[in-house]
């Protein structure tokens, strides 16, 4: 049986931070549990079955990837990354090894707080069937019919553009690796080809954002992938 | 002047004295008047005492020429292995001074210090391998005879008739740290001469003849005496002086010795020494050489040399002047060089020549209104003065034809108008012919051509005509006129040739000197200047050159050579390597290692010797003029200096700038230190208040101090983001990633990330229609449009709007961001990149002033540039220019789109 209160595993070695964590999240209906490293964080998942993890990559014992593998081999729980700025790579790796989504520090709590409820609702409908239509603003993804309406208006995509856009949009509001991207729109060995991703996402983006300077759609997740931000949740489908 | 306190030069150069003398090993003479009176036997007492007081003694060399008394004191002490050399088919033992420094005795017995080294040993002189043995630290204990000192030789010779070949500098004496006087009465030594105590008896009977007599051993014996007291009595003023005594009476005299060569100079030369020092007198050796050095004998020019060597040997300073006008160039240097005697030998010229030519002497006794002038007469040898052949300027045998040209013309002219003009008419015609031929031509020509002119004067112009026949005595008389003329006229003609060729090679050193001193001034690389010095040496004396340098392994590097130079081997360079270490002269042309092909001279500078100028002499046809050596002295002395001028200029650069480099870290610390701390305070000083609580703060106050907690920690955050990525872009250990990325993606990306600023600003966007791309790293360039953007936004009023811009050109891609703000005040366009700068404007500056310093530190680790412009219209425009330097290459088919 599930508490009424989320369950949240924070593993940091600091202790201020963990102090910080612990007293904003139980204000807000969540309930802490702490590990100070990775050890000791796997041990805690075991045990209290959490609901969300909130990981530090610079943890004293182990590699915070290393503890995103092992929680992957028995867990599928959402796992946000709390980094340090210019660790693009570590951070990569953790996303490509499973990781859900990461945090930049020193980050804001609203954002942390946006992120978390994004992760959650995600875990919420993995059981439920996909969604064949998503929107966003003036944006409309019908997934089954492969039809992309831009302010009513029909965009036409070409078949790469299309799958491109699906992958984010399933994706919608977690950051997706180039190699995930690349890993699924052409295969496991075009992995590696981040500057052609770059162009054809060059090409959705000149479609798809009317105003460029204004209402973003696509976010360049500088060195580690992109994000399809949705404003609010997608509508289910009619 | 008395003065009482030795002045702090004078300490503080007697204090390095001491030190070094601390290192220096300590020398022991055992002097006597004559061969026989024991000084080996004392010698060897003394060693065997040390020996048995545990003193390591050495013996290097002992003779006891068969004496059994010297030989049973010998046994028992360590004997070096001589040294076998073979010399014109004889094995020489000699001493084997290698093998001695190596060995390192603390006491080493070296006999007979006059004595002279075999050829091939690398001193000509034992009293130079015993300096070198001092120098290394070795004690040395060595015996010397009264008649080998330098300076007392000429009175040995006056004394005794015989001239001693094998002399030792006085310096060797003054450098002794002690004297003992071996002294036995003269009838003793005579009594034990004829016992075969002395000589092996075979030679008693010549010894006894010509040295041993009994009147020469009493002088003899007077000198050894005295030399001992002199010394005494220096080493007695010389602590005196140490511990403030009185100086010796009377003004500080100088010294100038004048030395002609031919003029028994030696003899003044150490007459003048001896007086000077009485006198304890600095002194200088002159020697008017000059032009007239090729006229003189290979002997008179070998003795210039050997009294210039001389006079520094025996502790002075010697000057060359040329021969012109000897008497004023020698006042001129006495009176400035603040010489109160001047010391000069007599000469031999007697009566109506010297009246018309005036010697040296008389010239200066004349001329020399405040100076003493003390004229020596020197030794009165007959045997000694020869006239020396002299020998002239070649003259060239095309001459011949052209001096008797004007003879010629002058006859025929004659003949031609003999019966108009009278016999004077024609006499003064050919004087003139002779005239113009003495002023053209040489010696030889002028001379047979006043012959000839003579001669045919007699025959066509008196009578009786056409026979060499004088009727009238008077003409005779004539003759004799002509004569005289034509011979003056050709010796003035003579002097000046001379003259004329002195001058140009003067010109040519000077032009030298000046060349080399100009080129020095400005050269600033080390190497330059070594290329140069070698250049500058072949220049003046023809001959090959070469400048070593040592290198940090420790030998000996040759650094820069002219094309010529032909002694790289391994004796060369030993030789080389030897004047380094020993900061003296040796090779071709000196006393040590003479064998050597070249003349190697140490480059010295206040700290010590600095390089080896090497000159290869021995290649030259002509040999080198003591002027030339001066020359050669000066030019090397310059050439150290400029390299150690060049050494200290880098050193004095690299010092300032280690202390720029220190005060712009402090600076840049202050300013750090100042931003750091300002939102600190901020933060510290809200959350103390709230913590702090009470009914003051209301909760709109403490909303208010929530918000400031958490902006100034957002500055603070950004500060120290900015302060981590200047440090590690600067110290290089942030190295791009480069991509390939579309340049419009980084605009989207720092867009999006100043997106809640941005909200509310027009911003006109203006992109390329086809996808630029760039090979850069994406996280980096992006952070720099950050940084351009939120600079943008930070000085232009809210409603203002932004442009940004981007485009591609062949090798580059640009991108503009300009505002409609106040602009840069002119002037500060580059600084504002500088770190912690901050324009004065009316307006609120938030952050640091870090940000555009960041944005240049990426740009160049991309090998881009960045920089700001006022535009048109107000505002400022600033520019991100990367390079692009190929094309990104094509997708891989698998990527390629399938057609829509």
């Amino acid at each position: 049986m599930k508490s009424s209160e989320p369950l949240v595993l924070v593993i940091e070695d600091e202790p201020q931070v963990r102090r910080f964590l612990r007293t904003s999240l139980k204000a807000h209906g969540f309930a802490v549990i702490e590990a100070e490293n990775g050890t000791l964080g796997l041990r805690e998942a075991t045990q209290h079955v959490p609901d969300l993890v909130l990981l530090d990559l610079g943890l004293p014992d182990m590699d915070g990837t290393e503890v995103v593998k092992r929680l992957r081999t028995w867990s599928r729980v959402p796992v946000l990354i709390l980094s340090a700025r210019g660790e693009e790579r570590n951070k990569v790796e953790a996303l490509d090894a499973g990781a859900d989504d990461y945090l930049t520090k020193p980050f804001g709590f609203a954002e942390l707080l946006a992120r978390m409820r994004a992760a959650l609702r995600r875990a919420a409908r993995v059981d439920a069937p996909e969604e064949s239509v998503l929107v966003q603003g003036p944006l409309r993804i019908d997934l089954g019919r492969r039809r992309v309406e831009l302010g009513g208006e029909e965009v036409h995509l070409t078949p790469i553009e299309f799958r491109l856009l699906s992958v984010l949009a399933r994706h919608a509001g977690r950051v997706v690796t180039h190699k995930q991207l690349l890993t699924e729109v052409w295969g496991p060995q075009s992995a590696e080809e981040t500057q052609y991703l770059r162009v054809y996402l060059t090409h959705l983006r000149r479609k798809l954002e009317p105003d460029p300077s204004r209402g973003r759609i696509f976010h360049n997740e500088a060195g580690v992938g992109y994000r399809l931000e949705l404003a609010s949740p997608p509508e289910p489908s009619p | 002047m008395s003065d009482t306190r030795p002045s702090p030069e004078e300490l503080l150069a007697r204090i390095a004295r001491e030190k070094q003398q601390a290192l220096r090993g300590r020398l022991k003479l055992f002097f006597g008047m004559a061969p026989g009176v024991g000084k080996t036997y004392a010698m060897l007492e003394e060693a065997r005492a040390r020996a048995a007081r545990g003193t390591d003694v050495l013996v290097g060399v002992v003779l006891t020429h068969g004496r059994a008394e010297t030989e049973r004191l010998a046994q028992g002490l360590v004997q070096l292995a001589p040294k076998r050399v073979e010399h014109r088919g004889i094995v020489l033992d000699e001493f084997d001074l290698d093998a001695a420094l190596q060995r390192k005795p603390g006491l080493l017995l070296l006999d007979e210090l006059a004595h002279t080294n075999a050829p091939g040993l690398r001193h000509l002189k034992r009293w130079q391998d015993v300096e070198e043995l001092l120098e290394a630290g070795i004690e040395v204990y060595t015996t010397l005879n009264v008649q080998h000192v330098e300076s007392l030789n000429d009175v040995v010779e006056r004394v005794t008739g015989v001239r001693v070949q094998e002399t030792v500098p006085d310096s060797i004496l003054e450098r002794a740290d002690a004297i003992e006087l071996v002294d036995l009465p003269p009838d003793e030594l005579l009594a034990r001469l004829t016992e075969g105590k002395v000589y092996v008896p075979a030679q008693a009977e010549r010894a006894l003849q010509s040295f041993f007599r009994k009147e020469n051993l009493i002088a003899l014996r007077e000198l050894a005496l005295r030399k001992t007291a002199e010394r005494v009595d220096q080493q007695g003023s010389e602590y005196r002086r140490a511990q403030g005594g009185r100086r010796g009476a009377g003004a500080r005299e100088r010294l100038l010795i004048v030395l002609q060569p031919g003029a028994r100079a030696l003899d003044v030369l150490r007459a003048g020494r001896r007086l000077a020092v009485e006198l304890r007198a600095p002194w200088i050796a002159l020697v008017p050489e000059g032009e007239r050095i090729e006229r003189l004998s290979d002997e008179a020019r070998e003795e210039v040399a050997e009294l210039l060597e001389l006079a520094r040997q025996l502790g002075g300073e010697s000057l060359v002047v040329g021969s012109e006008r000897a008497a004023e160039q020698i006042l001129h240097v006495a009176r400035d060089r603040g010489v109160t005697r001047i010391v000069v030998g007599s000469s031999r010229r007697r009566g109506f020549f010297a009246a018309l030519f005036p010697p040296l002497a008389e010239e200066l006794v004349r001329r020399a209104e405040d100076l003493e002038v003390l004229v020596t007469p020197g030794i009165q040898d007959e045997a000694v003065e020869k006239p020396a052949p002299r020998r002239g300027l070649a003259t060239p045998a095309s001459e011949y034809p052209l001096a008797l040209l004007p003879v010629l013309l002058a006859v025929l002219l004659g003949i031609a108008t003999r019966d108009a003009l009278t016999i004077a008419d024609h006499a003064l015609i050919n004087l003139l012919a002779i005239l113009i031929a003495a002023s053209i031509a040489g010696r030889g020509p002028a001379f047979l051509a006043t012959l000839l002119s003579v001669a045919s004067f007699d025959f066509f112009f008196i009578p009786p005509y056409y026979t060499f026949a004088v009727s009238d005595l008077h003409h005779v008389l004539t003759f004799a006129v002509m004569l005289v003329v034509g011979f003056i006229a050709s010796q003035r003609t003579i002097v000046i040739r001379e003259q004329a060729a002195a001058s140009q090679e003067r010109e040519r050193r000077t032009a030298a000197l000046y060349a080399m001193t100009r080129a020095f001034a400005v050269e600033d690389d080390p190497l330059a200047i070594a290329q140069s010095s070698v250049e500058r040496v072949h220049d003046l004396l023809q001959a090959e050159a070469c400048l070593f340098q040592p290198e940090a392994s420790g030998g000996l590097r040759p650094v820069a050579r002219t094309g010529g130079w032909q002694a790289d081997d391994e004796r060369e360079s030993a030789v080389a390597r030897w004047v380094f270490e020993n900061d003296k002269r040796a090779g071709f042309g000196t006393d040590t290692l003479p064998a050597a092909r070249a003349l190697y001279l140490p480059m010295s500078v206040p700290r010590g010797t600095i390089a080896v100028m090497g000159v290869l002499i021995g290649a030259l046809e002509r040999e080198l003029r003591p002027s030339d050596h001066q020359m050669l002295d000066t030019f090397v002395a310059q050439a150290a200096l400029a390299l150690e001028r060049v050494r200290l200029r880098a050193e004095a650069d690299e010092a300032r700038r280690a202390v720029e480099t220190e005060r712009l870290r402090t600076d840049l610390l202050s300013s750090v230190s100042h931003d750091l701390r300002t939102p600190l305070a901020s933060i510290a000083g809200s959350a103390g208040v709230l913590l702090a609580g009470g009914t003051g703060v209301g909760r709109a106050e403490q909303r208010e101090l929530l918000e400031t907690i958490q902006s100034e920690s957002q500055r603070l955050s950004e500060l120290v983001t900015n302060l981590l990525d200047l440090t590690r872009l600067d110290s290089g250990a942030l190295q791009p990633r480069r991509e390939w990325c579309p340049v419009e993606e980084l605009v989207h990306g720092a867009l999006d990330r100043l997106r809640e600023r941005l909200a509310g600003r027009k911003l006109e966007l203006e992109l390329p229609r086809e996808i630029l791309q760039a090979n850069v790293d994406p996280v980096l360039v992006e952070q720099a449009l950050v940084h351009l953007l939120e600079n943008a936004l930070k000085y232009s009023p809210p409603d203002s709007p932004l442009e940004l811009r981007a485009s591609g050109s062949p090798g580059e891609v640009l991108i503009e961001v300009s505002d409609r703000g106040p602009g840069i005040p002119p002037g500060e366009e580059q600084r504002i990149f500088e770190k912690f700068v901050r324009l004065p404007d009316g307006m609120r500056a938030a952050g640091s002033g870090l940000g555009l310093s960041v944005c240049r530190a990426i740009l160049k680790a991309h090998g881009g540039s960045v920089s700001a412009e006022n535009r048109l219209g107000g505002g400022a425009t600033f520019r991100m220019r990367l390079p692009v330097t190929s094309a990104p290459p094509p997708p891989p088919a698998r990527l390629q789109e399938e057609t829509p």
